[in-house]
C-alpha cells in the first residue's frame, strides 16, 4: 500500500476516534474547549510517533527473534511510559517552550489505549519503519481533525437548549455517533484491512 | 522460553531504569526552593483555573512573580497567605486596575435592530448576526460579565449596561475574557478619563447607529496638549501614563464620546497681579480668557473646564486655580 494511501487511510477512512472507537477517553475528556483539544492533540502528535517508533525496533529487533511476541502489551506499555517520562525530563531541561505548550497533556497521553492501538496496528499490518512512521502521523492528524471539531461542537452544544437529561455527556455521545455516521462516508474511498 | 522472556523483560527494565535515572541525575532543572515550596502548598489537582498548565507551571509563575496569587481558586486563604509570604518581598507593587466598559450604548442610545429572542447570554447572541444591537462592537447587554464576576462587581443596569462597582472590581480581568464584544477593558483605577467607545465604523457608520459614538475625527488629537492620544484604526486610543486627566478631549469632543468620572473640576482665577500679557489667552482652547492687552484680564467661569493649562504659560504667576479637582479615584 502506498504511504499517501495510508495516510488518507489513518486519517480519515480509518479515523482512530470515530471509525475505530478507540481513545474514547480524551475525545470525551478534554474535548470541552478549542485550546485543550489543541494541546492534547499536540501531545498525541509527539506521542504516537514516539511510540511508533519505539516499539516498531523493539518489535522487530527484539521480540520477534527472541519468539517472545505474546509479551507485546507489557512490553510496548512498559517502555512507552519510561520512553516519554524521559523525553518529558529531556525536555523541561532543554525545550522549555515545548514543555511549557504540551505541559500537562504529555504524561496524561502516556498509555492511552489510542497510543498503543497504533503500535499494535503497525505489527498487525505489516508495517515497515517508513509505513509506521506515515501511519501514526496519520493517526495523529485524524485524532487531531475530530478532537478539534467535536470540540467546536461541544462549545456550541453547551449554548444550545438541551433538555436537562440530554446536557453534559449523553448529547455529547450522541453528537459523536451522529459524526461518526458522517465519517463513515469516507468507507467508499478504500480502508486498511488485514 | 520462560527464561528467555524474563531475561527480556528486566532487561528491557533495567536498560530503562538506568536511562531513567541518569536522565533525573544529568538534566535535573535544579528548582527554585521558592518555587518548589509553593509547589508544595498548592493542591496538585491540575485543574488549570490559574490559566496555566499544571500547578507545577503556576507555582514556576508565581515565584518569579509573573502570577497573582488569585489565580488558584482551590486554596483557602490560609494556604494563599502561606504563599504571599514566601513570595514577599519579590510581589511588585502594581498599579490597582478596574474593568471599565468603553461603550455608552445604552437601549436608549444604541437601539437594538432586530428582536434576539435566543439564549440570555452574549456569547450565544453573538453568534447569531454579531448580537441585536445596532452597533457591531457595542455592548450586548445581557450580562456574561456581571455572571462571571466572581466578586459580584458588576450589575446591570437599566439601559442594559452593566454597572461596575469600583470598591468590589479587583482588576481581576475575568469580565474583560469573558466579553465577546471586547467593550471591557482594565485601566487603572485612578483614571479620571477616557474613550468609552469601541467602534471601528466609520463616522457615518456609527453616526447611525449610535448617538454617542465616536466618530473618528481625530479633533481629541489635535486638541491634546499631552500627546496622550494617537489613532488606531478608526478610534483614538490613549496613553495612560502622559494623560493627565485635564479633560480637554472631553469636553472638545463633538460626540461626546469621553467619559469624565470626575464629579467636579477647578476653574481659573486671575489675580491682579496679571500684566495682561495674552499668553493665557492664546493657549486657552475654550475661549474662556478675556480681556484687554496691558490690563487685568478675567476667567468666564461658565467657558473656564479647569484644565489648568494657562497655570502654566502665565509668566508673572499671576493664575491659580480654585475648588480643587475633587479626585473622585474611587468613581464609577
Amino acid at each position: 500500500m502506498s504511504l499517501g494511501k495510508i495516510f488518507i487511510a489513518a486519517f480519515l477512512v480509518n479515523n482512530i476516534l470515530l471509525m475505530r472507537y478507540i481513545g474514547l477517553c480524551p475525545f470525551f475528556g478534554v474535548s470541552t474547549a478549542i485550546d485543550t483539544a489543541m494541546g492534547m492533540s499536540a501531545a498525541v502528535f509527539f506521542v504516537m510517533i514516539l511510540a511508533a517508533w519505539v516499539t516498531w525496533f523493539l518489535y522487530h529487533f527484539i521480540l520477534l527473534p527472541f519468539n517472545l511476541v505474546f509479551l507485546r502489551t507489557a512490553v510496548f506499555i512498559f517502555v512507552i511510559a519510561s520512553l516519554v517520562q524521559f523525553v518529558e525530563i529531556f525536555l523541561k531541561k532543554s525545550m522549555r517552550t515545548l514543555y511549557s505548550a504540551l505541559g500537562i497533556y504529555l504524561p496524561l497521553i502516556t498509555t492511552n489505549c489510542a497510543i498503543l492501538a497504533v503500535t499494535f496496528l503497525n505489527i498487525d499490518y505489516h508495517h515497515s519503519f517508513l509505513q509506521a512512521t506515515v501511519f501514526a502521523v496519520g493517526t495523529a492528524f485524524g485524532f487531531a481533525l475530530v478532537i478539534v471539531l467535536f470540540a467546536a461542537i461541544r462549545e456550541r452544544l453547551d449554548l444550545a437548549p438541551i433538555s436537562k437529561s440530554f446536557k453534559g455527556y449523553p448529547i455529547a455521545f450522541i453528537s459523536a455517533s451522529l459524526v461518526a455516521l458522517a465519517f463513515l462516508g469516507f468507507l467508499g474511498l478504500f480502508g486498511l484491512s488485514l | 522460553m520462560i527464561t528467555t522472556a524474563l531475561l527480556t523483560m528486566g532487561g528491557i527494565a533495567l536498560l530503562m531504569g538506568i536511562i531513567l535515572s541518569i536522565a533525573y541525575l544529568k538534566l535535573a532543572v535544579k528548582p527554585n526552593p521558592k518555587e518548589e515550596a509553593i509547589r508544595k502548598l498548592l493542591p496538585g489537582a491540575n485543574c488549570g483555573a490559574c490559566g496555566f498548565p499544571g500547578c507545577d507551571m503556576y507555582a514556576e509563575k508565581l515565584s518569579k512573580g509573573e502570577a497573582s496569587i488569585d489565580g488558584c481558586k482551590a486554596i483557602g486563604n490560609e494556604v494563599r497567605e502561606k504563599i504571599a509570604e514566601i513570595i514577599g518581598v519579590e510581589v511588585k507593587p502594581t498599579k490597582p486596575m478596574i474593568a471599565t466598559l468603553i461603550c455608552q450604548g445604552g437601549r436608549d442610545i444604541c437601539p437594538e435592530h432586530f428582536n434576539y429572542d435566543g439564549v440570555d447570554s452574549c456569547r450565544a447572541a453573538v453568534l447569531l448576526h454579531g448580537g441585536d444591537k445596532g452597533c457591531p462592537f457595542g455592548c450586548i447587554g445581557l450580562g456574561d460579565c456581571e455572571r462571571v464576576c466572581p466578586f459580584n462587581a458588576i450589575r446591570m443596569g437599566n439601559n442594559g449596561l452593566p454597572i461596575i462597582n469600583p470598591d468590589k472590581c479587583t482588576g481581576c480581568g475575568i469580565c474583560v475574557d469573558e466579553c465577546p464584544k471586547g467593550v471591557l477593558k482594565l485601566i487603572p483605577k485612578d483614571k479620571l478619563v477616557y474613550l468609552a467607545c469601541n467602534s471601528q465604523d466609520r463616522g457615518k457608520d456609527v453616526k447611525s447607529v449610535c448617538k454617542l459614538g465616536c466618530i473618528g475625527c481625530t479633533i481629541c488629537i489635535k486638541v491634546c496638549p499631552y500627546d496622550a492620544l494617537r489613532m488606531e484604526g478608526n478610534l483614538p486610543v490613549m496613553d495612560f501614563e502622559k494623560c493627565t486627566d485635564c479633560g480637554i478631549c472631553v469636553h472638545k469632543c463633538p460626540t461626546k464620546s469621553f467619559v469624565d468620572r470626575a464629579p467636579s473640576r477647578p476653574y481659573a482665577i486671575i489675580t491682579p497681579e496679571c500684566d495682561g500679557c495674552g499668553e493665557c489667552v492664546k493657549v486657552c482652547q475654550f475661549k474662556a480668557i478675556e480681556g484687554e492687552s496691558g490690563k487685568r484680564h478675567r476667567v468666564i467661569r461658565d467657558r473656564c473646564i479647569g484644565c489648568g493649562e494657562c497655570v502654566k504659560v502665565c509668566k508673572p504667576n499671576a493664575i491659580t486655580m480654585a475648588g480643587a479637582l475633587a479626585y473622585q479615584r474611587e468613581a464609577a
